[in-house]
């Protein structure tokens, strides 16, 4: 303890410190928020329907009503359709594991089968956007100039309906509140097309004849695109543009400034 | 006031004056013996190790040599690697990532060589130059009344021999010359306020007088085909330029100018919520349109939340409530966002018949007028 109370005033003491608090804070958190209910109900059922539904009744219903009708803690589910199931489920998004301003993506409590089997009773209820066609989440690769010419008109059709709210590389971005627009690099293409004909949260819908199935497809291949393209720049610090690259200038260059001025300032020994 | 004293105490902090050689410097305080703290003094000079022994010296000069030398290769390294390191290549800089090696090479390289050369200096002045103190006296800031005298008889003559007295017509032509002469300059900051056009900032492409008086069809950016009413499903959000932007983008000339105050951004939502009748009678069953240039500094507010009907400027967080006309309720903006007036034609397709009914976008002076 003595050699700890003798360093207390040591320059790396505060942030050692820091640090410290920190470590503890974040782990105390992580070890005392709300866990993932696990209630993925194994009900066989003749077809997917009834399958559906039984499911829904042992996950969904307390929020969405017994007849998807909605209730005051969760909407009607009457119309979504399969796509919105299949998204919400199919990210992890539902279940919510607790309220919130918005459910973010999460574990995936359900099996494929399962999550097809909810969707098809959902989509029983009423008239929807269904799961898309694989012919349009398939990504155009690049290389060819018509596929170059497709993946630069996704990024023209992205910039003007989605860049507002997700960034000019998909990094995502807050809105009001605590809300934000997520991320897009770690959304698979079948999510990202739901996502555009559903209109989850915040977001708002972009039908297919807003934005057709091609037009689409070309959004999905630019932001894959972008992906897999080779970032030469080093850190992208987020992608987040002059506010992330801005701090790390301060914090990085000034320290380094700071650091000069203090040893011109020493006298010699 | 005497520079050797200071204004508050009269009984005397003021300087010992001390010979060329003194280091120490003392209060008349201290002197007099008036009860007062003790004044430290300066600390004792520490002679440095390079200043007693010539061994240490040599060292240091060796040290700074050695930065110097170090600074001389790295901008070798610079000249090399800028010939020898090709366009193309990467590599994998721990911590960092991928990253181009020419870019790093030789931003380090250089970065290096001016470093070292200025560490070099400052060890040189730390280590070596003289570090003693000097006490340096204050003197009359005033030259002494003959050297006035002698100035002022210098400029005198000047002035005499111009013989700009005697010449009246020289004076007023060159002051006139010169007086005129700064207008210009004053001329180029006022004349680059703004447009000399008021109705330039007035005017968009939606005006019908710029289709023929016809009604302009709502067209999707950036894929410029119409958007047909029934297209347009609750919640959705279209992002709409007109019709008459076409001739600007056949003729690849203004088009960004146009563009810029013709974003317009169409939203529909369930018609009940939106709490003002001319918000309601000027979309169709919900559909509405409303320029996309924020009122505050014109940036494009394009960030709609589906759930709260809140539109988001991202530049500076204006927020505008679409079910009240989207009207301001957060950040600097100071007026509602203008709204286009839309119908259905006949063939189903949204069109604006007549323009908006006040200039969008920020603010300028004329703009009541």
């Amino acid at each position: 303890m003595n050699a700890l109370a003798a360093r207390r005033r040591h320059p790396a003491a505060i942030v050692v410190l820091l640090l410290l608090g920190l470590l503890v804070t974040g782990g105390a958190y992580s070890f005392l928020a709300p866990k993932d209910a696990n209630a993925a109900a194994t009900t066989a059922a003749a077809d997917d329907v009834a399958k559906g539904k039984d499911l829904f009744i042992a996950n969904c219903a307390t929020c969405h009503g017994v007849a998807a009708q909605g209730t005051k803690s969760g909407p009607s589910l009457v119309g979504v359709g399969a796509a919105s199931v299949d998204f919400q489920v199919g990210t992890g998004r539902m279940p919510l594991a607790g309220p919130n301003v918005q459910a973010p993506v999460n574990k995936v409590k359900f099996d494929d089968e399962q999550i097809s089997a909810l969707a098809a009773y959902v989509a029983s209820l009423g008239p929807g956007p269904s799961v898309p066609d694989e012919k349009y989440t398939t990504v155009i690769q690049p290389g060819t100039p018509e596929n170059n010419k497709a993946i630069a008109e996704g990024g023209q059709i992205f910039r003007v309906n989605c860049a507002m709210c997700h960034n000019f590389a998909g990094a995502g971005g807050a809105l009001t509140r605590g809300k934000y627009a997520p991320a897009l690099d770690n959304t698979t293409p079948k999510h990202i097309y739901e996502a555009m004909v559903t209109g989850p949260q915040s977001m708002p819908v972009f039908n297919d004849m807003n934005l057709t199935p091609e037009s689409k497809q070309k959004v999905i291949s630019y932001l894959k695109a972008q992906e897999s393209q080779a970032n030469v720049g080093g850190l992208t610090l987020g992608n987040l543009g002059p506010v992330s690259e801005g701090l790390f200038a301060w914090v990085f260059a000034l320290g380094i400034l700071i650091g000069c001025a203090v040893w011109l300032g020493k006298k010699a020994a | 006031m005497n520079d050797n004293e200071t204004t508050d105490q009269g009984t005397g902090t003021s300087l010992v004056r001390t010979s060329g050689e003194g280091r120490e410097v003392l209060p008349a305080s201290l002197i007099t013996g008036v009860d007062q703290f003790e004044n430290p003094g300066l600390p004792p000079h520490v002679h440095r190790a390079a200043d007693d022994d010539p061994a240490a010296a040599k060292r240091a000069e060796r040290q700074v040599a050695t930065m110097f030398a170090l600074s001389m290769l790295g901008t070798l390294v610079f000249i090399v690697s800028y010939f020898a390191v090709p366009d193309e290549a990467t590599f994998f800089f721990p911590g960092i990532g991928l990253a181009k090696t020419q870019n790093v090479v030789l931003g380090l390289s250089l970065g290096f060589s001016i470093f070292f050369i200025g560490i070099g200096a400052v060890h040189w002045a730390k280590t070596l130059m003289s570090d003693e103190e000097v006490v340096e006296e204050r003197h009359e800031q005033a030259s002494s009344p003959e050297d006035r005298a002698k100035a002022v008889a210098v400029v005198n003559a000047g002035v005499e021999s111009t013989q700009l007295p005697r010449r009246p017509l020289i004076k007023y032509s060159l002051g006139g010359a010169l007086g005129l002469f700064a207008l210009p300059l004053g001329l180029q900051v006022a004349g680059s306020l703004g447009p000399t056009d008021i109705e330039e900032l007035k005017h968009t492409i939606w005006d019908v007088k710029d289709n023929g008086g016809k009604p302009i069809r709502l067209m999707r950016d950036p894929e410029m085909t119409p958007i047909r009413f029934d297209e347009v499903t609750s919640g959705s959000v279209f992002h709409v330029m007109p019709e008459t932007l076409q001739k600007y983008l056949d003729e690849g000339k203004h088009v960004l100018e146009a563009k810029a105050k013709a974003a317009v951004i169409l939203i529909r939502l369930d018609p009940d919520l939106i709490k003002v009748q001319k918000a309601k009678d000027w979309g169709v069953d919900g559909v509405v349109a409303y320029s996309k240039i924020c009122t505050h500094v014109g940036c494009a507010v394009g960030l709609y939340e589906q759930q709260t009907h809140h539109l988001l400027c991202p530049c500076h967080q204006s927020t505008f409530d679409l079910t009240e006309d989207c009207a301001v309720i957060f950040g600097p903006a100071k007026r509602p966002l203008p709204q286009l007036k839309i119908t259905v034609d006949d063939a189903g397709y949204l069109v604006a018949p007549e323009g908006f009914a006040e200039p969008v976008g920020p603010s300028f002076w004329e703009r009541a007028r």
